[in-house]
């Protein structure tokens, strides 16, 4: 009997062992994956905080430094990588980004609304074939049609101008595959009341249907303004003038081709204004990100 | 009405006011592809020109690297919006020259506008690259360099080698470079920037055998690259045998390799002319330059070597009939031409950037100024440019291959598969050959018309 | 699932459609019109003379090596990328689901690098790996590996999948996440009372159920990894040393705007968008399989 019981503690007491040697891989796995995503951060914040010779002689400081304040205020005034280029103040990028990843999510949001509305709650010849049209732009990512894209810009005139940078990526497919889904969600009675009620479609638009879609809409802007924020390929085509580049596209040009006597803590220093706007907006938006990155995917 | 009123009497004040700014001066669009510092410093030269007249406006603007400039400014001229000066690559050359109505030839320039530049005091090797074989000039010389090599002073002391002097020949730079290893704390003991302007282009030149059939492209678009010949064989092969035994270090495409050499790591280094800015800003060692070495035994060698750099080339707006250009725009880019093409103009820019001085009268004043007392060896690049004699033959005048850009590529890429052991120099020759070849019939093709 | 009650009228709903279809018409369709034509057309770069050659921009690039190279390397690129992605991000999540209270926090700390653009992640990791001012990169030097991306094609090409891979890793993870926390955690019981060894347990129990999510990323992760890659490419080594990481979409940009060979980038436009296609297809299929309309 005894036996029994000094068995059943000593397997209990492997148990816990097991539970707590579990728990500790757990969160050194953890702790590692962390480390790893925040590794090229620190050592970028780290290394915006140097002056460039610490940097291009190859001493990797893994502590800040104390060059922070010249670093960021020079960065913001008056840009730096002059080795490869000339020189944009990262305000200038960052405005520039800014507006365009503004104009892209609002756009976007906009515009996908109203078509969303007109396919679902409407009859109309030709319908479905509309709906379609607008799927169809998934199938066409810039990626894929580079050269006769930017003709049409050419013959447009729109080649560096915002107009150019912004208005060709407003269209969605996903945005209004996204509306369209949630309209159809929408009871037909609110419809119907509308309709007793002797409301007119865009009546009904702004006072049911605008209200119910705010938080897909703030999903969406999150992951609108992100995709905005990162667009690389588009400014690097659309833009020469250097009034309208994009502080991704300008970081770029700022390495060059990798020269070890680049400016780099002026680099760093920019990558890290780069990375702040879309990762404050991820971060303190997280509960409307995820739930948008779920639902644009479905 | 009104109007006219207006316009008579500015004419009746005529040229005694100009500055009462009745008329904008007229604007000039200038795309360039040097980044800082030396775009600031040509961007200077346009605000001189600026400063000295009140017709004519120069507007500057940079449009990234060399290729950058060239792909911006041929899809501006697609797009009715040409610049009207665009500075171009020496390797662009042969696409421009075969641009038909896309540009405006310089002698038209000239002739139209009835200014005059005097092209005969021109280097030969300058003039050579840039003109028709009639001898009319296509674009504006501008900056031009060539490669030399640069070394390490304190390497070659500290490796029991005179410092004062750079082996003439290939076979005894072969023989220095196992006892620069490691000399004075550099890492490897040679390296070089811009591949094949140094190992292919400017080699080929200065041993007198053709890059490609017809006289290097300047005489039709049939021309054929002749690149896997022997002597570049041989060459090749070398470099990617000192690679393996760590005695030589291929740096990375264009002049990506260049660092290497201000900052200590590398004691010889092969790229242009225009580095020395740097090098005296940078080096933190005494360093030296020297002419090209050559192999020993090849007949004729070594003679002139070819330049690089770039030029202004005029462009009409667009591809529509006419241009699109007034008189006076052109006026305006003939004056600043003529502004550059001023020996003293020309010396500076010589003296503050080191490309070399575009002609003779300039690499005079540098002369007469003391510039090369005072800098020992910046005559070196002048004085290879003139090597042998300074008549140019058919394989040293210079390269006008259509797609050269792309050909260059193409080279690089096939060198660098040979230094990863991927192949032997001889197939990356002959691979890099036939994938030319493809480019320069393709470009035949596109341009017959 | 159609609604029952509709609005009337025509003019309304195309006015209302009309702003989407103006900008799809323009921006895409009209382009992918002109690629199609011009995959057709052998052009000067200037575009003053062009001639049509039927399909021989096409053949020409099938006999290629320099492109079935580019094919080759977006297979490689794509595959490693991917798994890596679904790989850590998987391992990663199933690690957060155990800590089911500091689930939230981690969620917070791995979610951020989908914020940051792939061109973005591309010079982070450069900090890193640069062979003269990178940590990593020196420490290779200092153990005795000759290290240097800009000249050694593999090396090359592991850094940009890196690059790539980490930038998505995030968003895995919160899909991989939601998915293991809608198990039902009757059936881990169900599981754990079997016995079963804990790895054991997760491939025959957990993994199947979190299929669907695992093949629906796998499709994104693609999908991500073949057109969204460009910037981590072009910012790290602009497809080289000698093309050893020049991908299809990168060829196109080459030959499109650096080699101004207008013919040839169309054609390759044009394999692209059957590719697309192909993958959107797949995705398509899938998506109505998960969610019923």
């Amino acid at each position: 009997m005894s036996g029994t019981a000094i068995d059943v503690e000593r397997l209990a007491a492997a148990a816990r062992r097991r539970k707590a040697r579990d728990r500790f891989f757990t969160y050194l796995a953890l702790t590692l994956g962390v480390i790893v995503f925040a590794l090229p951060i620190w050592i970028t914040l780290v290394g915006s905080t140097h002056d460039t010779d610490t940097i291009g002689r190859g001493d990797v400081p893994l502590l800040p430094g104390t060059e922070a304040l010249n670093n960021y205020a020079h960065a913001w005034a008056q840009g730096g990588g002059g080795r490869n280029t000339f020189a944009v103040p990262a305000s200038t990028m960052l405005w520039n980004s800014l507006i365009m990843a503004l104009v892209i999510a609002v756009g976007k949001i906009a515009i996908s609304l109203l078509s969303a509305f007109a396919v679902v709650f409407f009859s109309f010849p030709l319908r479905m074939f509309f709906f379609w049209m607008i799927f169809i732009t998934l199938m066409l990512p810039v990626e894929v049609r580079i050269i006769p894209t930017f003709q049409v810009m050419t013959d447009l005139s729109l080649i560096d101008t915002m107009t150019g940078l912004t208005l060709p990526l407003i269209a969605s497919a996903t945005a209004t595959l996204l509306f369209r889904q949630f309209f159809l969600t929408i009871p037909d009675e609110y419809v119907e009341a509308a309709k007793v009620d002797g409301a007119g479609p865009m009546r009904f638009f702004k006072d049911v249907v605008l209200p119910l879609s705010v938080t897909s809409m703030a999903a969406l802007f999150v992951i609108q303004f992100i995709y905005g924020w990162n667009q690389y390929l588009w400014p690097l085509l659309m833009v020469s003038d250097r009034d309208l580049e994009t502080v991704i596209v300008g970081l770029t040009k700022m390495i060059g081709i990798g020269d070890t006597q680049n400016e780099w803590n002026l680099i760093m220093t920019t990558a890290v204004f780069a990375l702040l706007p879309p990762v404050a907006v991820v971060v303190l938006m997280q509960r409307w990100f995820i739930k948008g990155l779920t639902e644009t995917e479905k | 009405m009104h109007r006219r009123t207006l316009l008579t009497g500015a004419m009746s004040l005529g040229v005694a006011a100009p500055a009462l700014g009745q008329t904008q001066p007229t604007e000039i669009q200038f795309w360039h592809g040097l980044a800082q510092p030396l775009g600031g410093m040509l961007e200077k030269r346009a605000t001189d020109f600026n400063a000295t007249q009140q017709r004519f406006k120069i507007v500057p603007t940079f449009r990234g690297s060399y290729p950058e400039t060239m792909v911006a400014a041929i899809a501006a001229f697609r797009a009715n919006n040409a610049p009207h000066i665009v500075q171009m690559f020496e390797v662009g050359t042969g696409t421009m020259m075969n641009a038909g109505r896309a540009v405006k030839p310089v002698h038209e320039l000239l002739a139209e506008t009835g200014v005059q530049i005097d092209f005969d005091d021109y280097l030969p090797g300058v003039r050579g690259y840039y003109s028709l074989s009639d001898g009319r000039m296509m674009s504006m010389p501008f900056n031009s360099s060539t490669t030399i090599v640069w070394y390490n002073k304190d390497a070659f002391r500290a490796a029991g080698l005179d410092p004062d002097k750079f082996p003439e020949h290939w076979q005894q730079v072969a023989e220095m470079l196992p006892k620069l290893k490691g000399a004075a704390g550099t890492q490897v003991p040679m390296s070089t920037a811009w591949l094949t302007w140094a190992h292919v282009e400017n080699f080929s030149a200065i041993h007198d055998i053709p890059l490609a059939t017809l006289a290097n492209g300047f005489g039709g678009l049939g021309t054929e690259l002749q690149i896997n010949n022997p002597l570049v064989q041989r060459h090749m092969a070398n470099l990617v045998q000192w690679q393996k035994d760590s005695l030589f270090r291929y740096g990375g495409r264009n002049n990506a390799g260049e660092p290497a050499f201000p900052n200590g790591e590398a004691a010889i280094m092969f790229t242009s002319s225009g580095f020395r800015a740097r090098v005296q800003r940078e080096a933190r060692f005494n360093w030296g330059v020297a002419m090209l070495p050559y192999y020993e035994g090849t007949p004729r060698a070594p003679i002139n070597s070819i330049i690089g750099g770039a030029s202004l080339w005029v462009m009409n707006k667009g591809p529509a009939a006419g241009g699109g250009r007034s008189r006076d725009e052109f006026q305006g880019v003939a004056e600043f031409f003529k502004y550059l093409s001023n020996p003293e103009v020309d010396a500076q820019w010589h003296m503050d950037t080191g490309y070399v001085p575009v002609r003779r009268a300039s690499y005079a004043i540098a002369r007469e100024k003391g510039f090369y007392r005072d800098n020992p060896g910046a005559d070196v690049p002048i004085e290879q440019l003139l090597r042998g004699g300074g008549t140019l033959t058919d394989n040293s005048r210079g390269i006008r291959l259509g797609g050269f850009v792309e050909i260059r590529t193409i080279m690089e890429e096939e060198m660098e598969r040979a230094f990863q052991g991927q192949q032997t120099a001889q197939q990356a020759l002959a691979n890099a050959t036939t994938r030319g070849n493809q480019v320069l019939r393709n470009f035949e093709r596109a341009n017959r018309g | 699932m159609r609604k029952k009650v509709i609005f009337r009228g025509v003019a309304l709903p195309y006015l209302l459609l009309l702003p989407q279809l103006l900008i799809t018409a323009v921006f895409f369709f009209w382009p992918a019109g002109m690629a199609v034509w011009q995959s057709t057309q052998r052009e000067d770069a200037f575009g003053l003379s062009s001639e049509f050659v039927a399909l021989e921009n096409f053949t020409d690039l099938f006999r290629d090596p320099i492109y079935l190279n580019a094919a080759w390397n977006t297979a490689v690129f794509s595959t490693a990328v991917a798994a890596l992605a679904l790989g850590a991000a998987l391992f990663l999540a199933v690690q957060a689901d155990k800590q089911i209270r500091a689930a939230g926090l981690y969620k917070t700390l791995l979610i951020w690098p989908y914020a940051v653009a792939p061109a973005l992640a591309a010079v982070l990791w450069l900090f890193i790996f640069h062979p003269s001012i990178g940590l990593v990169g020196r420490g290779f030097a200092a153990i005795g590996i000759n290290w240097d991306y800009r000249v050694n094609g593999g090396q090359a090409m592991t850094m940009v999948i890196i690059a790539a891979a980490w930038k998505q890793v995030s968003y895995n993870f919160i899909f991989f996440l939601a998915g293991l926390q809608s198990i039902p955690t009757s059936v881990l019981e169900a599981a754990a009372i079997d016995g079963a060894r804990p790895m054991r347990r997760f491939w025959t129990v957990i993994f199947p159920l979190l299929s669907p999510t695992a093949f629906f990323l796998l499709v994104v992760n693609l999908v991500y990894a073949f057109f969204d890659t460009f910037g981590v490419i072009h910012a790290l080594t602009r497809g080289g040393p000698g093309n050893a990481t020049e991908t299809l979409i990168y060829k196109v940009y080459v030959d499109g705007v650096q080699n101004l060979n207008f013919g040839s980038s169309a054609a390759q436009s044009v394999i692209l968008m059957v590719i697309v296609i192909g993958l959107t297809a797949i995705q398509f299929r899938f998506i109505e399989r998960r969610v019923h309309y």
